[in-house]
């Protein structure tokens, strides 16, 4: 039952526009620091573009994707009509407006501080506010999903909550503390600064509250594309979910260990202590724990639709599986590149290896394989499954769609495997400008051409995407009947309390922020001497 | 057998699956973890174990990181310390002279925002934080040049802050360390 067709279509246009353009920019940033480019004489130009690039995909596009695909789990998992659409539509113009007013200041080069903010660089104030602003309108739908499923669990007591808004719910729980550690750097830190009121600010401790925020974010961008594959490609590919209780553990697993590891981001800092970089370490290596139960799980969902269509054999039925179904496709690349994605991810979690490639081109390889590649895929096969629902018109071209996302799935593998590559080699992060003429960087200009042309491929398969959802606008009128969700094997009819709240989950996960995050704040917040004078940017 | 029956056996092998590749997984996190501990204590790839503070506004007036103490300085035991700094958008000494074989601490400091030291084709690598003081130990095996680019993004001239270091023999660099004063691959 979608009712609010237009409040979750006005969600998903607006992100994939903003990715569109993003996603140009990244292109170009690509094109320009390679040796296919000429050199761009005003880095400045680069850094600008770098920082909308980032602070769309980072804030912007995934956040308004994440609302979207809540919005349409509430009314059709629950059968309920959303409840609060008037503040669901306040929370979308409030992001409308938070990006207009944080784009302005970047486009004329005023806030060219990259989406990390990295004081005491300080740009214009109305950046930072833009982005509050965006964060405050995340925050609506954050609340609006506990009050629906409140109503919900009101008029079915003791009903277990459907498992896609089970999960639904602990993201937007996970969004809400994890976006905490930004906004209190924001508001305690930098808009001070930003607006004349102070001079001085604490780097350090600025970096650790942005530590807090900038990796359980990941886990918040995740989130819609483990539902999908929970939720979404058992039912699309005939298939049913291996185990309902496995999935709803990996989901708490995620609440709770997601955040309290942020400082793995630190490793290099002199502003955080051995002690605990390396309790962040060990917890960073359980966060691969829901991972990999997530893997087990939709490896044997995918393995009973083989089977139900006929599979035989050990690997025989890998056979049998409707690979031109486009949502079996962007399952299958999205764990390859979760999978390859993954494995560098635990090579950055110990101190130890990630001294060899910590901020080079290897930390961009890594991300954008994971959220570029393993979670976007996913996004586009979500917008792909929920478009005929939501528009009242069939996609009829299959074939288009399967050559959209292999183009995806080719250019992220072309642009990511060399960026590593030349991260291994020592080239750092954020560079407008390699001189390849130096024998020393020479060698590396093989790899980031590669590079360019995979974000050359990448934008030719993101143009295809937004081109195959217009054209779907205009397609014949088809009812698609009411949007399902995958059912399990063993279709739960009474779930543990513990699986079926997220209070106790939710304790723990800020419980584990506090002993993971408290001592090295308030260590930092009140040791004097730390704070340095600000360097504002786009002044001269 | 009744299709009941195969439903339960079916279920229980299911659930005996699932509990094994759990097992799996938690051995292989526990290991990694032990891993990471084992390397940082054996091998000695420890991060800094503790937090200094400087003023960066003062760096150049007064204390370790005055203009006169930047450079390379053999100490009575034979090791040597490097001491820099990072700033828009070069390093201090610009490019460092070190021995071979020897054990080396660098400590730096930013004198405006935050920068980054990586020495390429090495795993020394360190933020620099303004306010801060990074300490990181190295030893270099080989002789020969090493870029030293700023890792981390410190506004639009990052993409020109390369820095360098010169590893030159030991016997070489003990020679020219009799002078006294801190050495740089100035005046060589």
């Amino acid at each position: 039952m979608l009712v609010n067709r237009k409040l979750i279509l006005a969600h998903f246009w607006l992100a994939f526009a903003v990715f569109g353009i993003a996603l140009t920019l990244g292109a170009w940033q690509m094109f320009i620091r390679s040796p296919i480019g000429t050199w761009l004489s005003n880095p400045e130009l680069y850094y600008r573009s770098l920082t909308a690039h980032g602070t769309v995909m980072g804030y912007v596009f995934p956040t308004l994707v994440a609302m979207a695909f809540g919005y349409a789990i509430s009314e059709s998992a629950l059968q309920q009509r959303l409840v609060g659409v008037r503040w669901a539509w306040a929370g979308f113009w409030l992001i409308v407006a938070g990006s207009v007013m944080a784009v302005i200041p970047i486009a004329l080069g005023r806030a060219s501080v990259l989406y990390t903010f990295y004081p005491p660089l300080i740009g214009n104030v109305f950046y930072y506010l833009g982005v509050v602003l965006v964060v405050v309108g995340s925050w609506i739908w954050v609340a609006l999903m506990s009050v629906n499923l409140r109503v919900w669990r009101k008029a079915n007591p003791g009903a277990p909550v459907p498992l896609a808004m089970f999960a639904n719910v602990a993201g937007s729980y996970l969004w809400a503390w994890t976006a905490v550690g930004a906004a209190l750097e924001l508001l305690l830190q930098i808009i001070p600064v930003a607006a004349g009121l102070k001079a001085t600010i604490d780097a350090g401790l600025a970096r650790v509250f942005f530590s807090w925020t900038l990796h359980a974010i990941v886990y918040f961008w995740l989130m819609p594309t483990y539902i999908a594959y929970y939720t979404i490609v058992p039912r699309a590919i005939g298939g049913r979910v291996y185990s309902d209780s496995m999935a709803r553990i990996s989901f708490i697993l995620f609440l709770v260990v997601a955040m309290p590891i942020g400082m793995h981001h630190t490793f290099g800092d002199p502003q955080v202590g051995a002690g605990f970089k390396f309790i962040h370490s060990a917890f960073t290596a359980l966060v691969a724990l829901p991972t990999l139960l997530t893997v087990f799980t939709i490896c044997a969902s995918v393995e009973i639709a083989a089977r139900l269509r006929g599979g035989r054999g050990m690997f025989g039925w890998i056979g049998a599986l409707p690979w031109d179904n486009p949502m079996m496709l962007a399952l299958a690349f999205s764990f390859v590149m979760l999978g390859f994605g993954g494995a560098g991810g635990l090579i950055n979690m110990s101190y130890q290896l990630d001294a060899s490639i910590h901020n080079t081109q290897w930390i961009t390889g890594h991300f954008h394989l994971i959220f570029g590649g393993a979670i976007v895929i996913m996004y586009f096969a979500i917008a792909y499954d929920l478009w005929p629902h939501l528009t009242g018109r069939e996609l009829i071209d299959l074939r288009l769609m399967r050559t959209q996302l292999w183009l995806w799935f080719i250019g992220m593998i072309v642009t990511t495997f060399p960026w590593h590559w030349v991260g291994i080699l020592g080239m750092p992060r954020r560079m407008a400008y390699f001189d390849f003429g130096d024998p020393a960087i020479a060698p590396q200009a093989l790899s980031v051409t590669l590079s360019a042309i995979g974000g050359f491929i990448l934008l030719a398969s993101g143009i295809m995407f937004i081109v195959i959802l217009a054209r779907g606008m205009r397609a014949p009128q088809a009812d698609a009947g009411p949007y399902r969700f995958a059912l399990a094997v063993h279709q739960p009819t009474t779930v543990p309390v513990a699986l079926n709240t997220h209070a106790l989950w939710v304790a723990l996960m800020i419980g584990l922020t506090l002993t993971n995050y408290g001592y090295p704040i308030l260590n930092l917040a009140l040791s004097s001497g730390t704070s340095v004078p600000a360097v504002y940017v786009g002044a001269q | 057998m009744s299709a009941e029956e195969t439903h339960h056996n079916s279920a229980e092998v299911a659930a005996r699956v699932e509990r094994r590749w759990a097992t799996i997984a938690v051995i292989i996190i526990v290991m990694m973890a032990l891993l990471a501990a084992f390397a940082g204590i054996h091998r000695a790839t420890m991060p800094q174990p503790r937090v200094e503070i400087t003023d960066p506004s003062r760096l150049h007036l007064s204390g370790e990181f005055v203009e006169s103490n930047l450079g390379s300085v053999l100490e009575a035991n034979g090791n040597v310390t490097v001491r820099a700094i990072g700033q828009q958008y070069s390093f201090t000494p610009a490019c460092i002279v070190v021995p071979a074989d020897t054990p080396i601490t660098l400590r730096a400091t930013s004198a405006d925002v935050v920068h980054g030291i990586l020495i390429q084709g090495t795993n020394v690598n360190t933020m620099l934080v303004p306010g801060y003081i990074s300490e990181q130990l190295m030893r270099f095996a080989k002789t020969g040049d090493y870029l030293m680019p700023c890792q981390e993004f410190c506004s639009f001239g990052h993409e020109g802050m390369w820095g360098k270091v010169k590893v030159i023999d030991k016997t070489e660099f003990a020679d020219r360390a009799k002078g006294g004063g801190r050495l740089s691959c100035v005046g060589q």
